[in-house]
């Protein structure tokens, strides 16, 4: 079995938003005998503002930021003012009914499981 | 619609069984970088994690804004020598162990350090911090002296 939880670096091609321009966030892939972890980085971004829905066996993750207001001038800059968005391409052992997901301080944790067909199984000779 | 890379992934730096299979990746990132304004993503890819780091300036404080996704509040040190603010950390992996193996690996995990100096006197003792969303938020009034006062002229 290949390591795949694939990134798609063309994009969606149903962009509504074509105009809008995103960031794609840094992720890490953890795997286990169970599934897959997928843990991205999305400062700023709160449960009410993350929509992630999956099409054509691909996962989007998109999260717009809310980031502090703060009166006064700035003198430094270096965040970025864009919304986060990345796409995945989901391996065909992944159960896309049984995503699961939380964001903790800025982090979304997913959890995507293997079906249970391609689980490794252990055979006994009988 | 176009995909800016936000973060230069810092697996080059970290040696880790799975560097293999980030190559691709690493190579993307050396193509795009020459594309992205700012000194500051650059360096990250030598110096692992750089959080993005704003400071504003008002008539009462100085606030500084820290993009830290995923950490531990008791895991964030802030102090404050000298009119340098130094925040620094640690972000621990918060998966791993049991039979888990990492397939890619962009998130950084493990000590860093900023530090900026700051535009005017501040006031150490009254220095208040908020962390909402992986977002760092430090207010940090200035000293009385620092203030912008209002001199009245008087007409004799």
């Amino acid at each position: 079995m290949n390591t795949l939880v694939r990134e798609n670096r063309s994009g969606t091609s149903n962009g509504e938003r074509a105009e809008e321009q995103f960031i794609a966030p840094a992720a890490t892939v953890l795997e286990n005998a169970d599934g897959y972890t997928l843990e991205v980085e999305m400062p700023g971004v709160s449960k009410d503002t993350l929509e992630m829905w999956v099409e054509n066996n691909e996962l989007t993750i998109l999260g717009r930021r809310s980031l502090p207001a703060v009166e006064g001038t700035l003198l430094h800059r270096e965040s970025r003012p864009e919304n986060f968005r990345r796409t995945f391409e989901l391996d065909p052992s992944i159960d896309a009914e049984k995503i699961s997901a939380k964001i903790e301080q800025g982090v979304v944790s997913l959890t995507l499981l293997k079906a249970e067909q391609v689980k490794p199984r252990k055979i006994t000779v009988g | 619609m176009s995909l800016i890379r936000y973060q230069t992934p810092s697996s080059v730096m970290w040696p880790s069984l799975n560097r293999w299979a980030n190559l691709r990746d690493d190579l993307d990132t050396l193509l795009e970088l020459p594309f992205l304004s700012g000194g500051a993503r650059q360096e990250q890819l030598f110096t692992g994690w750089t959080p993005a780091l704003d400071l504003y300036q008002n008539n009462d404080n100085v606030v500084a804004v820290v993009e830290l996704p995923g950490m531990r509040k008791e895991d964030i040190e802030i102090s404050l020598h000298d009119g340098t603010l130094t925040i620094g950390g640690e972000r621990k992996a918060q998966s791993g162990g049991n039979g888990e193996s990492a397939t890619r690996t962009e998130r950084f995990t493990g000590k860093f350090r900023r530090s900026i100096t700051l535009p005017t006197r501040v006031d150490a003792n009254k220095v208040n911090a908020t962390y909402k969303d992986g977002i760092l938020t430090v207010t940090l009034p200035k000293a009385e002296e620092a203030k912008p006062k209002q001199i009245q002229v008087d007409v004799s």
